[in-house]
Order: structure tokens, then C-alpha cells, then sequence
């Protein structure tokens, strides 16, 4: 099981920035071992974060995103208190979901 | 009787059930995650500007002014590390890709905004080599796209 992310979610007048930082290796599958075999590619595919249940953002990722890959966008509305939840799925199926509150 | 389902199948037409159960609170978002697991693997997989974009089924995009870059070097030192924000000023934006032209594969994230959220966002991405970024948008149905030329000084996929 991969390691929480770290989720910071701040009410800014009338909107929410969400920033995040997931651990993930996200592999590109072009690196090669020290016996020089390919090293298969390990990426997170979908990404999805909801407030209060509701899709406030949904991704597509290939192996370019960065290792540990940070993401930051904000939406209207959310106040503190309200639920931030997001959640990923790699291409070997591995999934986390993290939650945290409006600060 | 006919003619009632038939409005309720209309009313409810514009949303998904998946959308309608989301709303709803009833389902969690690893759920979600779950039935919404598309990834299109076509556009992924494309080497060629041209084919990426036909891809993502915006074939020949308009170069826009309203497309701005933020947060994002002229010269990276770590290909590995890059950070790249893109806002879009066009309204009715539905999506931002990235597109990096000398990565193996172009494709490094497609972004789906609904309604409600800023069309702006901000990421990291790993660069073979100096390339032009291309942020390639989808609003209101119609593609355009801005580059911008990103110089890289330590490659993020040597091995």
C-alpha cells in the first residue's frame, strides 16, 4: 500500500485551493535496471478529488507526470469544515484514497 | 403511463447515474474512481504531435493568447522535476492537456474541469530534453493550444 498523501485544502474568500502531494514512484517503463532490463513502466492513470462528494476535478495521467507528483487547482465554493477527498488508481490497479477538511 | 417514463428517462438525460449517485453522497470517490477508470490509452500511446491531438480529438487547434503559462521555467535544471501551470482564459474550458513534443510519449496529463472549477491548474512533469510544452484546451467544444519553449539542462528520463 502506497503512503498517504498529503493534502492541504484552504478557503481563499470564494474559492478553495486544493494542493496535493501523492507518493507514488511513476515509473516511466524507458529506465533501465543494472543487468539492462527495462524496468516496467508503474504510473497512477486517473486521478479524482471530490468535495463532499462531489467531482471538483478528474485526471488522466501518463508516465511523464513526476515522481511523487504534486497537484494544485482551486474551485468555487467549499467551506471549512467541508470534505476534500481524492483518490487514484495506478495501471497495476493499485488504488489510495485520502481525505481532509477545509482549513 | 408511456409518456411519464418517457420525460423522467429525458429529465434524467443530462446526468449520468454515476453523476446523480456522486451528487447524492451515495457512492465514496474510490467508487467512482472505480466506474469512471477510462484512460485513453490512444492518445497515450501516440509519438507525434499531430496523432496526440487527433488523439484527444482536437486535430487542428487554434493558437490562443488566452492560454497562459504559469510557474513554469524558461530553463529547468532537473528534466525530472519540471512544474507547469496552465490557465485557460477561454470560457467554457472542459479540459487541459499537457503535451511535451520530445518526451517518448507527448501525453503527460489530460485534466477534465467540470463546472465550478478554476481553469487553471498546476503540476510537475518529467522532460527528456529541451521541447516545446504544448497546453492543448478544449472549451465549449473547440480545441486551441499554446506552447512554450522549455529548456532543459539535466534530462528526467536517462537511465
Amino acid at each position: 500500500m502506497a503512503d498517504p498523501m498529503k493534502i492541504r485544502a484552504t478557503t481563499l474568500g470564494d474559492s478553495t485551493e486544493v494542493k496535493v502531494l501523492m507518493s507514488h514512484e511513476m515509473e516511466t517503463g524507458q529506465r533501465k535496471d543494472a543487468q539492462g532490463q527495462t524496468i516496467p513502466a508503474w504510473f497512477i492513470q486517473n486521478v479524482i478529488v471530490t468535495w463532499n462528494g462531489r467531482t471538483v476535478l478528474s485526471a488522466q495521467w501518463g508516465t511523464a507526470v513526476s515522481k511523487n507528483p504534486f497537484l494544485s487547482f482551486k474551485f468555487k465554493g467549499g467551506a471549512k469544515g467541508d470534505r476534500i477527498a481524492i483518490s487514484w488508481m495506478d495501471n497495476r490497479g493499485d488504488k489510495r484514497t485520502d481525505e481532509t477538511v477545509i482549513a | 403511463m408511456d409518456e411519464m417514463r418517457r420525460r423522467l428517462i429525458q429529465s434524467g438525460g443530462g446526468m449520468t447515474l454515476l453523476g446523480l449517485l456522486l451528487a447524492a453522497g451515495w457512492i465514496k470517490p474510490e467508487e467512482a474512481l472505480a466506474q469512471a477508470q477510462t484512460w485513453n490509452k490512444a492518445a497515450f500511446d501516440t509519438h507525434s504531435l499531430t496523432d496526440t491531438m487527433k488523439a484527444l480529438g482536437g486535430g487542428d487547434p487554434a493558437q490562443s493568447k488566452d492560454i497562459v503559462f504559469f510557474q513554469t521555467p524558461e530553463i529547468a535544471e532537473n528534466g525530472a522535476v519540471v512544474p507547469i501551470g496552465v490557465t485557460s482564459n477561454i470560457p467554457k474550458t472542459e479540459s487541459i492537456a499537457i503535451l511535451i513534443e520530445k518526451n517518448p510519449n507527448l501525453l503527460a496529463a489530460v485534466f477534465d474541469i467540470p463546472t465550478g472549477t478554476e481553469t487553471s491548474i498546476s503540476t510537475r512533469v518529467k522532460m527528456a530534453q529541451s521541447s516545446n510544452v504544448y497546453a492543448l484546451v478544449k472549451a465549449d467544444g473547440k480545441y486551441y493550444v499554446a506552447a512554450k519553449d522549455i529548456k532543459v539542462t539535466l534530462g528526467g528520463c536517462g537511465g
